[in-house]
């Protein structure tokens, strides 16, 4: 008999993971903790003489309740395994980059840098905290891979070691672009150096000097041209070839332009040229395009589902668990998938006790169970003992893997075409070679010697590089402001495209709704504190979400164990306790009358006696229909939900009447319809969660994944947004289009300038040092005015502006 | 006169320098996580394995 202890009202917190302690029971020394695998770990750091790491941050530890599995690092035992994970191997020690997604604080950093006093074998680790990637030198002689593994486990740093690490090299990022900014940079302040003696004036003995600085200045914007500038040079030809004149065309024209006059004018000694002007612009111009290439580091945004699949599973061979390379799996291979473990193949059940969650595909959360002999599909999550599976197709033709196969890469090339940028640059060109051209004209009649010079200047006064900077700069600083209200933009182009956009498609389970909050509510007699306590013990047994939802819903925390219990899978619960036969289930299960109903509930019946039942519904997230209120003003609105239609009455009524709301869709019913919507020229964004809107979130132009923890593996899409900034999706999506406005406004501001130099360069005026005063500022007011303005419209639309 | 030539490629080659560094740093992934390497500076040296508190 356990009775409530009311007195219990100073809360012990873990002092490994901060958890608060159901009970005091495990203790060592004057310290309490949850479980008993955090006491494990604080006994190890103990030992170890690392208790630092308790001191650096309160409770850094990571919860141990669920344990990893014994045998489940042995798959790198295998040697063609570890061959293909490990980095580098020479014949005294190993590197390898394990991602560890638990690393969150200096504690971390701290304990895991000093892991080689917990094991002599292993040189040093050293953490990536940006990318959560730990880089391992070992001697393979003293331990293995698994032992390193197994000891970052324990330590609660499991690695995620999935297909991905072996199917492919992860794109890594180039810093090609660093490089010529850094020497574009360097070339242009020594230029700007160079040439001030020739602003200022060289007089007498001095003037020998003259040639000396030009020629240095050329010297200077040779690497600035052939180097640094070529990016947009290849931009402009790949579109020509395409048969598309991208921005960087004219720009590229400009540079030429520019540079192939200096050198004409120092070589015939003529003048000093602009390339002061040309390595500036150039020089601004990659900064802008580093601003607006802007990536996170801690996030991927083009997974598939190899982040998802284990790299081995344990196969049955000869009575004997053998691991095996998922990719070396045959049709017929026995397989055995633990606990929690995803099954990464389509299979026949054929031992053991299913309990599968698919949430993973379908967004759902409910647990099926499956029968023996009953077909599970790759994706699934098995939620209960071990079962065995006997493979039916090989991984590359299971239903997941078939459904990624489907939607092809979004190609960012033909998307980028749609850019309004080049097609404002291609009118914007045209008219600066016809001012170009009448300035030839005017000049062949009345001083033909000024032809070449007015012609040439019109080009280097007027080319659209300020609309490029425009562009880049605030497509930069509008990344930054969306990123600090955790909405991470896969690319700059995004930011256009979500402008675009007309049409918005929901997924309902985890986009809409919170899968980790019910709401529950009780009809029924009141029940009385022992029921409840009863009740709660039921619900406790079983791993049903609904029993979960309705023992959380009770709130009892200290809950006695129950050795009479069975469970009835897909009916309910029943268990014998105190003398109470205690009755948790379906109406059917229960006894009750059935209605037409068709809400999520739980009946309660105590010795035959009917008490009432709980109602349990998906709970929407916080603010979710101001979210929508504010959107369907300006766009239209579609769910796609992959449940049954029980919430067909309370989201018609948030959505409105010209919304469209459609239940029971498949992953590929979500994919057909984006297309058709594509194909009646709409431009969709779909916002989703789980891998079954996968195939839509590429299919569509724009593809918002939320993600409820960042360490949370999303699918491949444009956008991540952080499950806490919902609320503030319409006020981002306004961002988005805010960003055209000011890049048009930023631009008419730069051709301000640009008629002033005009007039400079028709009259055959335009001098160097005018050039080299209107250059860095019309630059500057592009790089102020982009900033403030899409900080003032951030903070008109209540975002926050700065990292939080 | 001579010494504007001195001082001019003298201070080209500290520019260079710079630029060198600039570029090494970057090659060798200094600029690459920019949250560990303060933290990491901060940590004592364990010279006692007891606990100073």
């Amino acid at each position: 008999m356990v009775v409530m202890d009311e007195k219990t009202s100073v809360k012990l917190h873990c002092e490994h993971c901060g958890l608060e302690c159901e009970n005091d029971l495990i203790k060592l020394e004057e310290h309490s903790f949850c479980c008993e695998g955090c006491k494990l770990v604080y006994t190890l750091i103990n030992e170890t003489g690392l208790c630092n790491y308790y001191n650096l941050n309160e409770h850094p530890g990571i919860n141990q309740r669920t344990s990893v599995r014994e045998n489940k690092f042995s798959f790198l035992d295998d040697d063609s395994v570890e061959s293909q994970i490990i980095g580098f191997r020479n014949n005294d020690f190993t590197q390898v980059v394990f991602y560890l997604p638990a690393i969150h604080c200096s504690s971390c950093l701290y304990l895991l840098e000093n892991i080689h006093r917990f094991n002599k074998g292993i040189i040093n680790l050293e953490i990536h905290f940006a990318r959560k990637e730990a880089k391992i030198k070992y001697k393979h002689k003293e331990v293995g891979l698994r032992e390193v593994a197994e000891l970052l486990t324990r330590l609660g740093y499991e690695p995620h070691i999935s297909l991905r690490d072996v199917a492919g090299a992860k794109p890594k990022t180039s810093k090609s672009l660093i490089y010529r900014l850094g020497i574009a940079g360097f070339c242009f302040g020594n230029i700007m150096m160079m040439s001030f003696p020739e602003y200022l004036g060289l007089h007498g003995s001095e003037k020998s000097m003259t040639g000396l600085f030009r020629t240095l200045n050329l010297l200077l914007a040779i690497p600035t041209f052939f180097y640094s500038a070529t990016p947009f040079f290849t931009s402009a030809w790949s579109g020509l070839k395409n048969r598309f004149l991208n921005i960087d065309a004219p720009v590229s024209v400009a540079i030429i332009v520019t540079f192939g006059r200096s050198v004409y004018e120092v070589m015939a000694g003529v003048g000093g040229g602009f390339f002061d002007s040309m390595s500036g612009i150039i020089f601004f111009m990659l900064l802008g395009r580093v601003l607006q290439d802007k990536t996170y580091q801690h996030l991927e945004f083009d997974r598939d589902y190899t982040s998802y699949f284990p790299i081995a599973v344990t196969t049955i061979q000869k009575g004997e668990e053998v691991p095996v390379q998922v990719s070396a799996l045959k049709k017929g291979d026995l397989v055995r998938i633990y606990n929690e473990e995803i099954i990464p193949v389509d299979g026949i059940l054929s031992n053991g006790k299913a309990y599968i969650d698919y949430s993973f595909v379908t967004g759902e959360s409910a647990v099926n169970r499956i029968e023996t002999g009953e077909i599970i599909y790759a994706g699934g999550k098995q939620m209960g003992a071990a079962i065995d599976l006997l493979i039916l197709k090989d991984v590359s033709q299971s239903y997941l893997t078939q459904l990624w196969k489907q939607t092809k890469v979004k190609s960012r090339t033909d998307q980028d075409q749609k850019s309004f940028v080049h097609y404002l640059s291609k009118y914007f060109s045209y008219l600066v070679f016809s001012i170009s051209a009448l300035a030839g004209i005017y000049w062949w009649i009345h001083n033909p010697a000024n032809i070449f010079p007015a012609m040439t200047a019109v080009l280097i006064v007027a080319c659209p590089c300020a609309l490029l900077l425009s562009n880049s700069f605030s497509n930069g600083f509008i990344i930054r402001l969306l990123g600090y209200n955790k909405f991470f933009l896969k690319d700059a182009l995004s930011i256009e495209f979500i402008a675009g956009i007309k049409h918005i498609v929901f997924d309902k389970t985890g986009t809409l709704t919170d899968t980790s909050h019910y709401k529950v509510h009780y009809e029924g007699s009141e029940l009385t504190q022992p029921e409840k306590l009863r009740i709660a013990a039921t619900a406790r047994q079983s791993r049903h979400p609904l029993s979960k939802a309705v023992s959380d819903y009770l709130g009892i925390r200290q809950v006695p164990t129950i050795i009479s219990f069975e469970e009835f899978p897909g009916q309910g619960t029943k268990s014998i306790f105190e003398g109470y036969e205690i009755k948790l289930g379906s109406e059917e299960f229960t006894g009750q009358m059935q209605n037409s109903d068709n809400r999520s509930r739980v009946c309660v019946v105590v010795n035959g006696e009917y008490k009432g039942k709980f109602y349990i519904e998906n709970q929407y997230r916080e603010h979710a229909e101001e979210v929508i209120a504010g959107l369907k003003k300006k766009y239209q609105l579609t769910v796609l939900s992959g449940d049954n239609d029980k919430d067909a009455a309370s989201l018609k009524k948030v959505f409105g009447e010209n919304s469209t709301i459609i239940f029971n869709q498949k992953p590929e019913d979500k994919l057909i319809y984006i297309k058709n919507g594509q194909k009646q020229k709409q431009t969709v964004m779909m916002v989703g969660d789980g891998l079954n809107d996968a195939g839509a979130l590429m299919q569509s132009d724009v593809g918002i994944a939320i993600s409820d923890t960042r360490n949370n593996f999303t699918p491949a899409s444009d956008v991540i947004l952080g499950a806490e900034s919902f609320s503030k999706l319409p006020a981002l999506l306004r961002l988005c289009a805010d960003g055209k406005k000011i890049i048009i406004g930023s631009f008419i501001l730069s051709i301000l300038y640009n008629i002033v130099g005009v007039y400079f360069s028709v009259t055959a005026q335009l001098s160097p040092l005018v050039a080299a005063i209107l250059m860095p500022a019309s630059t500057f007011s592009i790089i102020i005015f982009t900033y403030t303005t899409s900080l003032v419209m951030a903070r008109y639309r209540r975002l926050s502006t700065g990292a939080a | 006169m001579g010494v504007i030539f001195i001082l001019l490629f003298v201070s080209l080659a500290i520019a260079l320098l710079f630029l060198w560094a600039f570029l090494w740093s970057t090659k060798t992934g200094q600029f690459d996580d920019d949250i560990s390497p303060g933290v990491r500076i901060l940590f004592d040296e364990e010279k006692s394995k007891t606990n100073n508190n």
